[in-house]
């Protein structure tokens, strides 16, 4: 603990710094999972960490735990130089991994006072405090049911209960609502944005962009081991402010309707998008009557034409050259798709 | 303070999940009786024999009784991933250690008394030396407890762990010197029996039963406490290596 006190984590700057994390980095065999990771949280921030399968997000995430091991860099939590010692910090943490770690054979109740008695809570505390959060996830019904039979939403959201069971001050979550479906992804970003409310900390990994979107303050995108870039979600989006997109559904949408339309619309982007599908991009707002009239001049039935909002996938593209799409599909092989509906 | 309610609270749960349920009570009743049995129907000796065959069968309940577990309460639950829920609570890795494995060196205990009972029905017992026999037998609990562990976090499949532990159990058995002298052992194999802790142990638990020791006491049980330290620290090391890698 000595070296905490000489390191500049306990600065006065680091005062409202909940995590701090400077040049981590991890070796698996030949994968660099992770490699130089700079980040800060602030206390009381919902920070997101967005990166595709294999981008190093668990890998940060149990390093900053203390289930993995550093191979280089410095870890702080709360001021606590955790870089050596990850049990220094423990108990002012909360940990949901991506997949439930808690005892099929013991009931939803039983498992939630187990977690609870880890932290040394006393047997009256932590079985109130077990029964609320039952209550307030909607579980109390199955609280003395195995949780080796429960759903898998319900699995997740008991998981997410265990790891808030003592109340701490700093929660990281791994991938809440991957694989849960659309209602129970709901609830559950519900749940994380009431947590947030009320003063946690939360780091939260996902590959689910306008999740992250939704819930995040800040944003990492992480890729390939590397962040590639850190910023408040309105900085992220701030380049597409001033983008206007239009989309039109029509009968045809050969290359010769495409240049016409860019030949009539001096300053727009004019691309096909997928059969039928034609699409306009300027940097002011677009009309849109000339533009159906000159497809109907071309003998084209126009059947739709449709703003479009540029996202923050529209950003995660362009800064990491992945495709959003690809991502996402990649992920839900197994699971049913918990994307942000 | 706080940490002691989650030591208790894991041994409980280790208790109620695995060492009170029916299939292991009756592993434990059921190994050692059938050990008696055998051995006392081949010494074809009176039911006053009895007692000359303890040390040997109260051995082979403990070891079975505690290493066997271990691929259970250990490596079955890093399988699972809930080891992972105990390795993020703020308690010390000896202390959660100690608490996953305080359960087993009970049950092993309680094995080791079911034979001693029940030969009281049976025989005299009133001149064992009870003052070293209990020390002893809470101390080979501890080694072979310890020894379980050791095999149990240095393997990752629960199937290893127990193919493992018959891989040090077996050899134990018979050369720790509990069934055939270790004197009267081919002399290239006498060096190994001084390499298991249950040698030692059974050496004294055949001077608390009436049999003549063949090292000092005191030497028995250092060495134990040796076995039971350097046991405990590898394990420890090789958690720490391997696990949170
Ligand atoms: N225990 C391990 N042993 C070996 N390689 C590992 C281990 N853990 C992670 N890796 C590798 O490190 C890289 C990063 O994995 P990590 O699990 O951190 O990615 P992720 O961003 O969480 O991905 P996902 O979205 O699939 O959960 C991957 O190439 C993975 O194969
Ligand atoms: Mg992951």
């Amino acid at each position: 603990m000595a070296a905490s006190t000489t390191s500049r984590s306990t600065t006065g700057l680091d005062l409202d710094i909940a995590i701090r994390v400077e040049g981590l980095s991890k070796l698996y065999g030949d994968v660099q999972a992770v490699d130089g990771v700079d980040f800060a949280v602030r206390r009381g921030e919902l920070f997101g960490f967005l990166g595709p399968n294999g981008a190093g997000k668990t890998s940060t995430l149990n390093m900053l735990t203390g289930l993995a091991r550093l191979d280089a860099g410095t870890i702080s939590i709360d001021g606590i130089d955790c870089t050596r010692n990850p049990k220094a910090a423990q108990h002012l943490i909360g940990v949901v991994p991506d997949e439930s770690n808690l005892y099929p054979e013991l009931t939803g109740f039983e498992n939630l006072c187990f977690c609870a008695a880890l932290y040394g809570m006393r047997r009256r505390e932590r079985e109130a405090r077990a029964r609320e959060l039952l209550a307030q996830f909607g579980l109390a019904e199955a609280a003395d049911r195995g949780f080796g039979g429960y759903s898998r939403g319900m699995k997740r959201k008991l998981t997410i209960a265990a790891g808030i069971i003592h109340d701490p001050p700093i929660l990281f979550l791994d991938e809440p609502t991957t694989g849960i479906d659309v209602a129970g992804a709901r609830q559950i970003r519900q749940l994380i944005a009431g947590l947030h409310d009320a003063g946690t900390t939360i780091f939260l990994t996902t590959h689910y962009i306008e999740e992250a979107e939704r819930l995040c303050e800040r944003i990492a995108f992480i890729v390939r081991g590397r962040i590639v870039r850190t910023d408040a979600v309105a900085e992220l989006m701030q380049p597409t402010r001033d983008r206007h997109v239009l989309l039109f559904a029509v009968s045809s949408s050969d290359a010769g309707i495409v240049e016409a339309l860019a030949e009539a619309c001096p300053g727009c982007r004019v691309a096909g998008a997928g059969p039928g599908r034609i699409r306009v991009e300027a940097d002011a707002p677009i009309l849109i009557a000339p533009l159906v009239r000159l497809l109907e001049e071309h003998g084209v039935e126009v059947t739709e034409a449709r703003q479009v909002r540029p996202s923050l996938e529209d950003v995660f593209v362009e800064v990491t050259g992945i495709e959003a799409g690809a991502m996402q599909k990649d992920k839900e092989k197994g699971g049913k798709g918990g994307g942000a509906a | 303070m706080k940490q002691w309610i989650a030591f208790w609270t894991i041994l409980g749960k280790d208790t109620r999940s695995y060492y009170l349920k029916p299939p292991n009570i009756s592993w434990g009743l059921l190994f050692p009786l059938a050990w008696t049995g055998m051995f006392f129907i081949r010494s074809g000796s009176g039911l006053g024999d009895i007692v000359s065959l303890l040390p040997g069968v109260v051995t082979v309940a403990i070891l079975f009784g505690t290493t066997s577990v271990l691929a259970v309460t250990v490596t079955f639950e890093k399988k699972g991933r809930t080891f992972e829920r105990l390795l993020l609570a703020p308690i010390s890795l000896e202390l959660l250690m100690l608490a996953k494995t305080s359960g087993a060196i009970l049950f092993g205990i309680a094995n080791a008394a079911v034979p001693v009972v029940m030969a009281a029905f049976f025989a005299d017992l009133s001149h064992v030396a009870w003052g070293i026999a209990v020390p002893a037998v809470v101390l080979m609990a501890i080694a072979s407890t310890f020894l379980g562990l050791f095999i149990a976090v240095s393997v990752s499949e629960v199937f290893e762990a127990q193919t493992f532990s018959n891989f040090f159990r077996f050899p134990m058995i018979f050369l720790c010197g509990l069934f055939f002298p270790i004197a009267k052992l081919p002399i290239v194999v006498r060096p190994l029996s001084y390499l298991f802790p249950v040698t030692y142990g059974a050496d004294v638990l055949h001077a608390a039963f009436g049999a003549e020791n063949t090292m000092p006491l005191g030497l028995d049980f250092a060495l134990l406490g040796v076995f039971c330290a350097v046991l405990f620290a590898l394990s420890l090391h090789n958690i720490r290596r391997r696990w949170i890698a």
